[in-house]
């Protein structure tokens, strides 16, 4: 059995705001019946753009229903554009939580309540017909799982199922989206990687000292890091690689392609 | 939960253990405790409570010899015993038959045999459960080794034929052997495997008012098993670990208990089950049956709801102290709606908001009463929430015609 909030347990025993509004200014939907749940939303917005009715009819289980209900309270009295801000941690965060697995009721919340407010605008719903399907069992693009990946800051296969349901079915899919999730998370690494000029300059001396000065003992020669600007190294040969005249060739060979290696592509050497 | 009062109509996830059976087993915790390997009397005696325990297990399936009867832990570990140890007694074939309505217990491990080389044929089932025969009988080759059928599903509880399942499969390749998952028949109708073609069948305690934790598994004879655990010389080497006295004088208590009351599962469990079934197809216009199958076992019916979600509808009978189960997604923290309901095609109007009632002999008229009082109230709440009122509207309105 879940172990639902007590407040998730109110909402789903007592929804609030169960049914449709006739004449309302935006209907959103989310979900579908194959998938297992279902929720269509209607709002009522007055002249000045302030929702001053929700109603809502879910197909899905108790913690669809509360997430459903809760997001209709949190709409109502709202400006339409600051309904917009919402975003499915809150709906979680006002049901007190949700169970790992439970997650993507609060997505499908949010999707309603996007779907509602891009219908109140008059606004293209950005439905990816064309775009290829990341999960077929239940219609997952890949736009729609980029988006909440990076919403949900997810870094697992298995927090992607339990938010969005993706690849919680047959499984097929699940390799695309870890490829989706590295893509997304890597960018992510390279961004963090921009080093300040003394963790650049412990880093490059680490590779030398592992990697580097070792081969070029070996010869009788070695290596000194002089300075960092940006990617471009500046380094001094010493012993017998200084008089080598195969020493640019060891530069750029070996040397520039192992800092290469362990840095990235756009490290530049030079010679002092 | 509101009501500390518990209907309780889950019986094929697993059973109340009867205060007798309790009271069999006390004796072998504190006071007959010695391992009954040893070669004093307080050890001793215990070896021939679990002969004598093992005879009445032996009674249970029908079978002709106690030796044929293994004692495990759970079905899941019969079925696992019954399973690999063929394979690995016989290494001569690759080829594996099962259905796609198995128990995971048999399912996952076939999907598991799939990776590790063995090729397997999944057999299909038909809108109302019923196995496609032909089908398995057409898979059938010179490299089948097994055939693993089970008695009854335990989500519709229809009845597979799995003796004329067996005979047929034996007379296109006698050397292909057949293992019968019971644990859903066990204690429902009566088993009388000595008179079959079936080479091994699994039973799980639980199922039947006996604790969780203990199994049998008749082997017949004289077919052989590698054993999967490895150890002592206990259940004549087939079986390492020393036997769980106690809970094998409670399986056995109960075995003789349940086998007392098979005319009364045949004939009140089922009219209860049957009156539950036809109270709400006829009281809530979008309920219908998912297995009407008229080969079923006496205490189980599967009804989906069409529109409604399955927990939200196990969370409102929870309100009422009535338990039950569903095949929806939600409810297993797995999102794929159950695999039985699946390969029988019910459609995704009824699938999410399956509920499976199971009862036992210890369900009363009344409780069936309250449910059937309590199930339309709840239906009628729910529906108001599903977003698919037309549809709804459209289906009262043809219940109301017929």
């Amino acid at each position: 059995m879940w172990n639902y909030t007590d407040k998730v347990v109110d909402h789903y025993k007592n929804p609030r705001n169960v049914g449709s509004i006739e004449d309302a200014d935006a209907i959103g939907e989310a979900g579908s019946l194959s998938c297992g749940d279902m929720l269509k939303l209607y709002l009522k917005v007055d002249k000045n753009g302030i929702i001053t009715d929700a109603k809502f009819q879910t197909f899905g289980c108790g913690s669809a229903v509360a997430s459903s209900s809760i997001l209709t309270e949190m709409v109502i009295g709202k400006h339409i554009d600051e309904a917009r801000k919402i975003t499915n941690k809150q709906i979680v965060d006002e049901l007190g939580g949700l169970p790992p697995e439970k997650m993507h009721c609060s997505v499908m919340g949010h999707e309603a309540l996007e779907a509602a407010i891009a219908n109140y605008y008059n606004e293209e719903i950005t439905i990816h017909n064309d775009e290829e399907l990341v999960c077929n069992c239940f219609d997952i693009s890949k736009s729609f799982l980029i988006n909440e990946i990076k919403a949900n800051s997810l870094k697992t296969l298995e927090d992607v199922i339990n938010y969005t349901k993706a690849g919680g079915a047959c499984g097929r899919c699940q390799g695309k989206i870890k490829d989706i999730l590295d893509e997304i998370n890597g960018v992510q690494q390279q961004k963090e990687e921009q080093l300040t000029k003394t963790q650049m300059i412990i880093k490059i001396n680490n590779i030398i000292e592992k990697y580097i000065s070792p081969e070029l003992r070996k010869d009788g020669g070695d290596i000194e890091l002089i300075d960092v600007e940006d990617y471009q190294i500046k380094v001094k040969l010493s012993g017998r690689c200084q008089s080598c005249n195969r020493s640019k060739l060891t530069l750029t060979h070996f040397v520039e392609a192992t800092l290469k290696e362990h840095i990235n592509d756009n490290i530049e050497i030079i010679q002092v | 939960m509101t009501n500390s009062r518990i209907i309780y109509l889950d019986n094929n996830a697993t059973t109340k253990v009867d205060k007798k059976v309790v009271e069999a087993m006390l004796p072998y915790f504190s006071e007959n405790y010695g391992n009954p390997s040893s070669m004093y009397e307080l050890g001793g005696k215990n070896s021939k409570v679990i002969q004598e325990s093992r005879e009445t297990i032996k009674e249970f399936f029908g079978a002709k010899n106690a030796k044929e009867i293994l004692f495990t832990a759970s079905g899941s570990e019969s079925a696992n015993t019954a399973i690999r140890g063929i394979l690995s007694a016989d290494r001569s074939k690759n080829h594996l038959i099962t259905t796609k309505v198995e128990h995971p217990c048999v399912l996952n491990l076939h999907k598991q045999l799939e990776k590790e080389g063995y090729k397997i044929t999944y057999i299909g089932v038909n809108s109302i459960g019923e196995i496609n025969e032909d089908e398995l009988y057409d898979a059938v080759n010179e490299k089948t080794a097994l055939v693993s059928c089970m008695y009854a599903n335990n989500e519709t509880g229809t009845i597979f034929p799995v003796e004329e399942i067996a005979e047929k499969v034996k007379s296109k390749n006698r050397n292909t052997k057949i293992f019968v998952d019971a644990v859903q028949t066990a204690g429902k109708i009566k088993l009388d495997v000595q008179n079959t073609e079936i080479d091994f069948m699994g039973i799980s305690g639980h199922k039947f008012h006996a604790p969780k934790g203990i199994g049998a598994l008749y082997i017949k004879s004289p077919n052989l098993i590698t054993p999967l655990v490895i150890g002592g010389h206990q259940e004549s080497g087939k079986r390492a670990g020393t036997e769980n006295v106690p809970y094998i004088v409670g399986m056995a208590k109960a075995a003789q208990m349940a086998q007392d009351s098979l005319e009364y599962e045949l004939t009140t469990v089922k009219r209860l089950r049957d009156k539950l079934e036809t109270a709400i197809l006829s009281k809530i216009y979008n309920a219908r049956l998912n297995s009407s199958s008229q080969n079923r076992v006496p205490n189980t019916t599967n009804i989906g709801f069409e529109y409604v979600e399955g927990e939200l509808i196990l969370l409102n009978m929870n309100d009422y102290g009535i338990c039950a189960s569903s095949g929806s997604a939600c409810t297993s923290g797995s999102l794929d709606p159950s695999h039985v309901l699946k390969a029988m095609g019910i459609p995704f109007t009824a699938l999410h908001g399956s509920i499976r009632f199971s009862l036992s002999r210890y369900n009363t008229e009344e409780e069936i009463d309250f449910t059937i009082e309590k199930m339309p109230k709840i239906m009628e709440k729910l529906t108001k929430i599903s977003p698919f009122q037309k549809e709804l509207a459209e289906l009262k309105r043809r219940k109301g015609l017929i």
